[in-house]
């Protein structure tokens, strides 16, 4: 498959090269003998490239299935990836998690997940939460400066060293997503993916953990991948947005670029599907249609069958993403001129 | 009149701990084919005023005092069977998972009929005629081969609208939406919330939509109630509680929402979180989270006050003491 080569940034601290991840979920062997049924494989995520610069947030939007945590599992290494590979800081990190060098290189990657009722082991204390990266990788000598550095880090984030005896559940919410962050933070990493992190949250809550993520870096000079279904989210947080659509990049773009001039038919599907505060009451036109089954996705552009300019050629051919005064854009639309 | 009048409903929970309260003398009022909002964070009771209004309170909750009236009828006293005729027949109910919702075991169409039939007296085969049509006006494409598939066979965003025709079945005066669309994905949510509103239009069904999201209540509702750790904070017009929130509660969680028009460097957050019930403060339930707390807030309870502004015929009732500063003994 053809799909541009990211161009070589010195500034990039993380660049993914054509990410491709692919799922078996075949019937059993002998289902598939005695049914005379052939494998079946989900392209989860299908040939992504993306780079990141140091100290940026590049947000990746998308609905359910589209393959956004299927990426975020791929750079911290939870997955290995079908094709292609990531770059960390000018390493293959892919090969380092293999190596016996693992461990640092995981140190440098974490990541923090979407639910902090599942994410947080209820059995132990706040105290082991958060100090299990650090004694893990080695980072404190006794069990005196591990209470100093836990405290420094529950103080980090708004919660207060005294919290470091209690158990998960005596948290609300937004104070447990706090902690995951906290115990993210407690290897001192460059690089935060953040899957969903607030979308388990309410709106008060999500407004301050939102703020505790931008305060964090910036004075840190962390670098997020942020994912999230929340395009005002994605735009309050973000440097750069990506959008996907069934495992693939659609529109790659600056934060003000996307979202005051979105040329993808599916970003501007995504951006007016959003109920608007101001006017109230306002009647609008739902795009029709649903994403198809990521099992037999349609030929050609995956989102043909329902965007509203497509033709016999989006029908056969599957575009890929290109510079076009800019963005980067995968739609033979947009290609021609026909928007 | 109205249609539906909840008057002072103070839901409780007996615990080992002394009782809790959850819903505290909540008053509001639904005309007919009005589309109410009730909107708050996790905790504040919006889901219990539904299960409440349906007679689906789960024990050991009970309705301790106050009344529901619909159409002029107490039914917060009636027993199971009695409230079984009404919950389907005059009022229907959307929650908000559709796989949960509905019966895997039985195809769409036998749940449909065998609604309609509970509650209207009509043949077999009219019964199935209005399924098909009920499955139509939800927008399910072929509905007269879907009604024979089951739950699984459907995606989310047409569970959903199964769901809502199934409420729809016995053409319900009111319909208790329990965060119809918290489930499902943005493009599918503006789908199923435009149908939710045009069905219920058409057939003048009043909707109370039960929500956290301010959007989806903006662009929807009539009226909006917002709830704080068990009761109304703020009631009234949509328009005027988002334009110019009145409670300090409304205006901040209007604030910390991300705005896709104005970039900020930083939310306005409103510290700290909602009380839990056993420890709600004495007073306003607000006032340890409140910018503008004074000495009144820490020791009476506000009550819902009209605040009225020129030009309104409708006016928002708020629940705070800044209000009835002005509004009631301020300078005359």
């Amino acid at each position: 498959m053809s799909v541009q080569d990211p161009q070589p940034n010195s500034k990039a601290l993380v660049v993914a090269h054509d990410l491709a991840k692919t799922f078996d979920v075949s019937a059993p062997w002998l289902s598939r003998v005695i049914e005379r049924k052939p494998r079946q494989l989900l392209k989860a995520v299908d040939g992504v490239s993306f780079e990141i610069e140091r100290g940026k947030t590049l947000a990746l939007v998308g609905e359910s299935g589209c393959g956004k945590s299927t990426v975020a599992r791929l750079l911290v290494g939870l997955y290995e990836p079908t094709r292609g590979g990531l770059t960390f800081d000018g390493q293959d990190a892919h090969a380092a998690f293999k190596s016996s060098d693992a461990k640092a290189m995981r140190k440098r990657i974490q990541m923090i997940f979407q639910d902090p009722y599942a994410s947080l082991n209820p059995r132990w204390t706040v105290e082991a939460i958060v100090g299990e990266p650090l004694q893990e990788h080695g980072m404190t000598k006794d069990e005196q400066e591990l209470k100093d550095r836990v405290a420094e880090l529950l103080k980090s984030v708004g919660l207060s060293a005294l919290d470091m005896v209690k158990y998960p559940h005596q948290f609300s919410g937004g104070q447990r997503q706090r902690i995951s962050i906290a115990r993210a933070l407690a290897t001192a990493p460059e690089f935060l993916v953040c899957d969903e992190p607030t979308s388990a949250l309410d709106v008060s809550v999500q407004a301050q953990v939102l703020n505790i993520m931008k305060d964090l870096q910036r004075e840190r000079g962390l670098t997020y991948l942020f994912i999230s279904h929340n395009l005002a989210v994605v735009r309050h947080v973000s440097d750069k947005v990506g959008v996907m659509y069934l495992g693939q990049l659609v529109e790659l773009a600056d934060k003000h670029t996307l979202f005051d001039n979105p040329q993808h038919p599916y970003t501007r599907m995504l951006l007016d599907a959003i109920p608007k505060m101001k006017d109230t009451g306002r009647a609008r036109t739902p795009v029709q249609g649903e994403v198809p089954n990521p099992l037999n996705p349609p030929p050609g552009c995956s989102f043909n069958p329902r965007c509203p300019l497509a033709n016999d050629r989006c029908r056969i051919e599957r575009p890929v993403l290109k510079n076009i005064n800019g963005i980067k854009i995968a739609c033979h639309a947009v290609e021609e001129g026909r928007h | 009149m109205s249609l539906l009048q909840v008057k002072n409903l103070v839901v409780e929970f007996p615990s080992r701990h002394g009782t809790l309260r959850a819903l505290d003398e909540i008053s509001f009022d639904i005309a007919p084919g009005e589309i109410l909002g009730v909107v708050g964070e996790s905790g504040a009771g919006k889901s219990l005023t539904g299960a409440s209004i349906i007679g689906l309170l789960e024990p050991p909750g009970r309705i301790a005092s106050g009344q529901i009236l619909l159409e002029g009828q107490r039914i917060d006293n009636l027993n199971n069977d009695q409230m079984r005729s009404i919950r389907g027949r005059k009022i229907g109910a959307i929650f908000q998972d559709p796989l949960t919702s509905l019966n895997p075991l039985y195809s769409v169409g036998k749940q449909l009929t065998e609604t309609i039939q509970a509650h209207l007296p009509v043949s077999d085969q009219e019964a199935l005629q209005r399924a098909i049509a009920l499955l139509q006006d939800t927008g399910i494409p072929a509905a007269a081969e879907r009604i024979d598939h089951y739950p699984h066979q459907f995606s989310g965003g047409m569970r959903q609208r199964v769901v809502i025709a199934l409420a729809l079945a016995a053409e319900p005066q009111l319909i208790v939406a329990d965060e119809p669309t918290t489930a499902l994905d943005v493009s599918i949510q503006a789908q199923i919330i435009s149908l939710l509103k045009n069905v219920c239009k058409k057939r003048g069904a009043a909707v109370m939509l039960i929500t956290h999201d301010m959007g989806v209540i903006a662009e929807t509702c009539d009226r909006v109630a917002v709830m704080y750790a068990g009761r109304i904070a703020e009631i009234g017009p949509v328009h005027q509680v988002i334009n110019h929130p009145e409670h300090p509660y409304t205006a901040g969680l209007m604030a910390s929402i991300p705005d896709m028009d104005v970039d900020r460097e930083r939310l306005n957050q409103i510290d700290g979180a909602m009380p839990r019930l056993n420890a709600i403060p004495k007073g306003c339930a607000f006032n340890p989270r409140c910018p503008q707390v004074f000495d009144r807030c820490l020791n009476e309870r506000p009550d819902l006050a009209a605040v009225s502004r020129s030009g309104q015929n409708t006016p928002t009732q708020v629940a705070c003491w800044l209000h009835h500063a002005n509004t009631l003994e301020g300078v005359s």
